[in-house]
């Protein structure tokens, strides 16, 4: 399967292109000759220049949605410019929650399977091969494809680093409207944007994460005064974001959120295989947790092995205390 | 209203995990528990079926050997019957043909609203319920946080990376939930007795008029080329808090220039 042409999708908020998109720009350059971004939305064309600093010499736009949803609108648009004979010989896409349902449906319209969750991807005899983490990321699948392309892979963030080529903006190209029929029946009502104090979740140097170990949801305040003196974000463990303690966008993990901070934190977290594969990646790990056996130490470089409602208060008030 | 749920059986997470020496897929050939996550999508359907006030919701399944230990879990919250397809012609299928499977099952049962997981917790695809709805023509609204149903439409919460959007869909559509939504209820001793009598209907793929090339390895467009072990990390070093840890801790953060 050839990777000469490469279409990248990336998300955009009001005109930014996402960290997730911009690196697979990146990765993109070095696996074919010609390289475009495709974006969606209201003021999406503003990506015309960061995307052309990362190596796209086209961004193809599908504008206003008009209050639908990218799933089925730019999965149309794309199937219709692939079957007017301009489609490319690889499509990738970062794992994000839009990005997801525009593949999923694109590979239906086009009959193409998809590689998901990808943690590598490098160009191996004319193709791509594909890695996956395995057994919570002990080990390690390759893949590829078989059949006929385009291949559709979806890589998950933090895979490669955002790097600029020096390249001007890119020409801006619009994408036709395709036929979603009743596939376009879901209509945006409103959009609400948490307060959020601090960086984010995947941009943040430190994260400090809280588990199942903090024994009561009112306990996670700690790790969020903790993360808040750190000028980090708040992390959660799956268990305790299953049990209804804080919301899905706090979860790092195989189901969350992939983090590489300079330190992680992990309080109250045993370190389930499905914790680690997201925070793994971190520069410096530190595990607190009560149960010296927990599988965390074996991947923190400091352990404590400790009470998480005793540990933590102590550390607040001395960070506190240096401030 | 009729409700259908996207069930995944697993091979219990807790165990280690096997792969097939030849196809380098995932052995799934012993007994299997219900994916935790489908155990949010079950208990969605069951508040929304009960609050619309009649209708039932079918368990829609593919799983190898006739598998049902995971359904009869399901069975056993409330669900009131399940479609289980399951073929040695589907050894191997990718994603996108387990979706033209589950697809054709599905659509026997006429649903108004077919809810799924995000993804599952062995395979982590997460473009199945798409791939679904896709097939049927529905229209979908994925990571719901929260779910209505009312006048014939779907009214969600959606996950976004800012917050969340409210979206409304009119039906029969495809709705996907994260874990944490609803707490999924235990299942009771009558519930447990009950799942044991309720019907699982048995397809095949020549049942679901689907033809042996559209799935299974043979369908497959996508093969494990290799298997390594990852990198590990190495342990550091480990201390047991005497009332004194948290000084270790704001050193090491010192020393990263943290504080």
């Amino acid at each position: 399967m050839a990777t000469d042409k490469i279409w990248v999708l990336i998300d955009t908020t009001e005109g930014k292109p996402s960290s997730g998109g911009l690196e697979l720009l990146t990765a993109a350059r070095q696996f074919g000759s010609v390289v475009e971004a495709v974006v969606w939305g209201e003021s999406s064309e503003a990506a015309a220049g960061p995307a052309g600093a990362h190596g796209a010499a086209r961004l193809l736009v599908l504008g206003d949605l008009g209050g639908g949803l990218a799933g089925p609108a730019v999965s149309s648009a794309l199937a219709a410019r692939i079957s007017g004979g301009e489609g490319p010989d690889v499509i990738l896409a970062p794992s994000s929650y839009e990005c997801r349902d525009i593949i999923g449906r694109l590979s239906v319209k086009i009959d193409r399977p998809v590689l998901a969750n990808i943690v590598g991807l490098a160009k191996e005899g004319d193709g791509l091969v594909t890695e996956h983490g395995i057994f919570g990321g002990t080990q390690i699948a390759k893949a590829r494809f078989t059949g006929e392309g385009p291949g559709l892979f979806i890589v998950r963030p933090k895979t490669f680093a955002a790097e600029e080529s020096g390249g001007g903006p890119a020409e801006v190209a619009q994408l036709s409207a395709g036929e979603a029929g009743a596939t376009a029946g879901a209509k945006l009502i409103a959009r609400h944007v948490e307060e959020r104090e601090g960086p984010s979740l995947d941009e943040a140097p430190v994260v400090v994460s809280g588990g199942r170990g903090l024994g009561a949801a009112e306990n996670y305040a700690m790790i969020e005064e903790l993360a808040k003196l750190l000028n980090g974000a708040a992390g959660a463990s799956r268990a305790i974001v299953d049990a209804g303690w804080v919301p899905y966008s706090h979860q790092v993990g195989q189901t969350g959120k992939t983090v590489k901070p300079t330190v992680y934190i992990a309080c109250g977290i045993s370190g389930a295989t499905q914790h680690m594969v997201g925070m793994k990646g971190a520069k410096n790990i530190i595990a607190i947790n009560k149960d010296a056996e927990a599988p965390i130490f074996s991947i923190a470089d400091l352990g404590v092995v400790g009470d998480v409602h005793k540990v933590l208060p102590k550390l607040i008030d001395a960070i506190k205390a240096k401030k | 209203m009729n409700v259908v749920v996207c069930v995944k059986q697993i091979p219990d997470p807790a165990q280690p995990g096997q792969l097939d020496p030849g196809s380098k897929t995932l052995k799934r050939e012993g007994k299997l528990i219900l994916d935790d996550s489908d155990a949010y999508g079950v208990e969605m359907a069951l508040l929304l079926a009960e609050k619309a006030g009649g209708g039932e919701v079918t368990l829609v399944s593919m799983a190898p050997n006739g598998e049902t230990s995971g359904l009869r879990t399901a069975l056993a919250m409330g669900a009131a019957k399940a479609i289980l397809v399951s073929d040695d012609s589907l050894a191997g299928t990718d994603a996108l043909g387990t979706a033209k499977v589950l697809a054709a099952a599905i659509k026997r049962a006429e649903p108004d609203l077919i809810v799924a997981a995000t993804e599952s917790t062995d395979g982590y695809t997460g473009t199945l319920p798409v791939q679904v709805a896709e097939i049927l023509g529905l229209p979908s609204v994925t990571f719901a946080k929260s779910v209505d149903v009312a006048d014939g439409k779907v009214k969600v919460n959606r996950q976004t990376e800012a917050g969340y959007d409210e979206v409304e869909c009119p039906l029969p559509a495809l709705i996907t939930v994260t874990a944490g939504v609803v707490e999924p209820r235990y299942p009771s001793f009558k519930g447990i007795m009950a799942a044991r009598s309720k019907p699982v209907e048995q397809l095949t793929v020549a049942d679901l008029g689907l033809s042996a090339d559209q799935v299974g390895a043979a369908g497959a467009r996508q093969e494990v080329v290799d298997v390594t072990a990852a990198e590990e990390r190495k342990a550091g070093e480990v201390i047991t808090d005497e009332g004194d840890a948290h000084e270790r801790v704001v050193a090491f953060l010192d020393q990263l220039k943290l504080i």
